[in-house]
């Protein structure tokens, strides 16, 4: 397994928010996970990311062969954690490109591996911005800085595809992005599935679902994981909404 | 001048590592201050009798003023009779190639990573060396001679070039315009002098490195840069000190002077020791910059990058006098621990169509305390004066403090001065995706710090602005988490 979840309960600011979550991913495999709002979705992201005031109060969490719990956040992302966020963040007078190669080149060091050369970044960083529809000016902006909310969601797409995770984590990744950026952000994501690659995808809509198509799908309810199934979970779920599931679970 | 930055960061790693003493025989004064110990030092410099006369009127002055009390800066009465007014290494007289330079003090420079060379590393750079009180070694002097310009020590410049000192010296700070500038008048030990003649573009740029060494000492360096009609210079002036429990003081006076069509730029990276981290000792950096545009369309830019000495008061300002001349001031000073910093500048404009542009960025951390104090002054001449004044501070943590004080006075209707400022504190946000990219939260800081700095970080020449970059990172280190 790639990623083992064993029953993990959480709690932000003393209030349980995760109530034994467990789930696990093999290398190669995509997961999404769905789920009302407020159910707890980003904050498992949040978790598996290391983020402070996320407290995990029971349960484990392995990534690979390692103790992702026992590791500072950028310890987990140089082990190859990968978290697009749902709310990208601005960093005033930092460059997108100079924070990417920072990144990058923090990685790297972390991994034994030399600094990437300028010219050898910005060729990969060009091509994959071109295939994204990011224009060569969002890539000389300050990051995030007045990007429109589909341009903050391909910037993070971007990252991923330069930083080269073996797990990537996408909250909501497609949410308030156009038809035409739905499908190359899809795209972006399917080019980047390999064998030693897991996703784990959450989202609001089968729509996404339909370009990336996940081998497994996780309904999240009020903390828990209530259901898990194929990638038809994902379209009974359009069809019929949370609300009538939640009666059925709740009797 | 790369690989003199790593050496530098390697020397500085992560705590105050400039903090090294050097061990040469010194002679010096000692402790105490009347107008004996002031001819003496005349003497000892083999001074004019007119500079003699000048520095006891201004020590005369000096004794009738009050230490100014104003400023936001607290710290205990100094007292003035316990520093000792002239160190300088024993050498029977000033080396007169660079190879006959001590070698401590050659030893001193490299660990400092501003090695005494004219190679390589420092090519862009001529650099003048001020340990303690006097300047023991500049650079491509020859170079710039060609060109006729002049880049001494100042002491030498009184010697070479009386007239020119004594035409300019004190003309832009007069020896009673304040209580550190009188000291300084009456007590300044050395510094740098710098002339551009007539429609000289200066090749390179010119730097002063400054070094406190011995202990109870006070530096009062004097520098005076006078740029002639159509003329361009860009100086950049570096400083360190060692760790010392005690305070040490640094009173220097800067005077620039631009005539028609000429423009300096003068850049600070200050990093003086700040003291430790309870607050004890450090250096105490009391220091009047100013500049006069005295013709048309000349230009005054002072930038500093201010991260060291445990208090920094100082206000590099632009008196623009010409038609059309403009003044600007780019600032970061961080402050961390229990550092204070007051800083600002003055912009006086006097001409017509004076512009000038205030960019200053302010960051606080651990338990310091941060002011910008800036007065932008419009007299009635100044028809279709314009100002700009952008003050930005960052907080990092809960315990810090940033002030802002500006002062505006206008005199004349045509003129239009605007004020933006914000205050904003290093998100949890921020730091939370730098790291989840992988970056440390040392360097995220770092990071964050320099784009909030940016626009004043790309105001710095080259060479200097790395260095700059990663000071700031330094200075920071132990700031958050
Ligand atoms: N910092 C916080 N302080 C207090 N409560 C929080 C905090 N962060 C999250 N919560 C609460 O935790 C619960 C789960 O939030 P979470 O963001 O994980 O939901 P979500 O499933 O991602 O929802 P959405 O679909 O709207 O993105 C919510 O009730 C939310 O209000
Ligand atoms: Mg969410």
């Amino acid at each position: 397994m790639l990623l083992e979840i064993e029953n993990l309960h959480a709690s932000v600011e003393g209030k349980p928010i995760l109530k034994g979550v467990s789930l696990a991913i093999a290398p190669g495999e995509v997961h999404a996970i769905m789920g009302p709002n407020g159910s707890g979705k980003s904050t498992l992201a949040f978790v598996l990311a290391g983020r402070e005031g996320y407290e995990v109060t029971e349960g484990s969490i392995r990534f690979g062969d390692e103790d992702l719990l026992a590791m500072e956040p950028e310890e987990r992302a140089r082990a190859g954690l990968f978290l697009a966020m749902q709310y990208p963040v601005e960093i005033p007078g930092v460059g997108n490109l100079y924070f990417l190669r920072q990144a990058l080149n923090a990685i790297r060091k972390a991994r034994g591996l030399e600094e990437i050369s300028a010219a050898e970044f910005m060729r990969k960083a060009r091509e994959e911005a071109r295939r994204l529809g990011i224009g060569e000016d969002l890539l000389k902006r300050d990051l995030n800085v007045g990007f429109s909310g589909g341009e903050k969601k391909r910037n993070e797409i971007l990252q991923m595809a330069l930083l080269e995770p073996r797990l990537a984590v996408l909250d909501e990744t497609d949410s308030g992005l156009d038809i035409d950026a739905l499908r190359t952000v899809a795209e972006g994501v399917n080019r980047m599935r390999r064998p030693d690659r897991a996703f784990l995808v959450i989202t609001h809509y089968q729509r996404l679902l339909e370009y990336i198509v996940p081998d497994v799908v996780h309904v999240m309810v009020d903390g828990r994981i209530r259901r898990t199934g194929g990638p038809e979970l994902a379209r009974e779920l359009e069809e019929r909404g949370y609300e009538g599931f939640l009666g059925r679970l709740a009797a | 001048m790369a690989t003199a930055i790593e050496t530098v960061r390697e020397v500085t790693g992560s705590e105050y590592k400039y903090g090294f003493t050097t061990p040469v025989e010194e002679e010096r004064f000692p402790p105490g201050l009347d107008e004996d110990v002031i001819r003496r030092l005349s003497a000892r410099k083999q001074e004019p009798a007119w500079l003699t006369e000048w520095r006891l009127a201004a020590y005369r002055r000096w004794r009738q003023m009050e230490m100014p009390d104003w400023q936001k800066v607290k710290f205990p009465p100094i007292d003035f009779q316990a520093i000792s007014y002239f160190a300088a290494p024993k050498q029977k007289q000033r080396p007169k190639s660079l190879d006959e330079i001590d070698p401590e003090i050659r030893r001193t420079y490299d660990k400092l990573g501003i090695p005494i060379r004219e190679q390589e590393i420092l090519a862009g750079v001529a650099v003048d060396y001020v340990f303690d009180s006097v300047s023991v070694a500049t650079t491509f002097k020859r170079k710039l001679e060609e060109l006729g310009i002049i880049f001494c020590s100042i002491s030498e410049a009184v010697r070479e070039h009386p007239e020119l000192v004594r035409k300019y010296l004190g003309s832009v700070v007069p020896p009673g315009d304040n209580f550190f500038a009188a000291l300084n008048s009456a007590v300044f030990s050395d510094g740098s002098f710098v002339y551009v003649p007539k429609g000289v573009r200066c090749p390179m740029e010119l730097s002063t490195y400054f070094r406190i060494n011995a202990a109870g000492t006070g530096q009062f360096e004097r520098t005076l840069i006078i740029a002639d009609e159509g003329s361009y210079v860009s100086y950049l002036e570096g400083c360190t000190a060692p760790m010392r429990d005690e305070h040490q003081l640094h009173a220097a006076v800067v005077e620039l002077i631009a005539l028609d069509d000429a423009e300096i730029k003068y850049s600070t990276v200050q990093n003086w020791y700040p003291g430790d981290r309870e607050g004890r000792g450090g250096v105490y950096n009391f220091v009047t910059k100013r500049g006069l545009c005295r013709g048309k369309r000349a230009k005054i830019s002072w930038t500093q990058v201010e991260t060291g000495s445990a208090i920094t008061w100082k206000y590099p300002s632009c008196i623009l006098q010409g038609d059309d001349s403009v003044g600007e001031f780019y600032s970061v000073a961080v402050t961390n621990h229990h550092q204070q910093a007051d800083t600002g500048t003055k912009m006086i404009h006097i001409g017509k169509r004076t512009r000038s542009r205030i960019v200053s960025k302010g960051i606080a951390a651990g338990r310091s305390d941060n002011t910008y104090r800036g007065l932008v002054r419009i007299l009635r001449s100044a028809e279709g004066a314009r100002n700009h004044t952008q003050c930005d501070s960052l907080l990092i943590g809960e315990h810090c403090g940033a002030h802002t004080v500006p002062y505006i006075e206008v005199e004349n209707r045509t003129a239009r001065c605007e004020h933006e400022a914000t205050t904003s504190k290093i998100s949890e946000d921020q730091l939370f995706y730098c790291r989840q990219r992988g970056i440390s939260e040392e360097d995220a800081v770092a990071l964050i710090v320099n784009g909030f700095c940016r626009e004043v970080m790309n105001e710095l020449p080259m060479e200097f602005a790395v260095e700059a970059k990663k000071l700031l990172g330094i200075s920071l280190e132990g700031s958050v988490g």
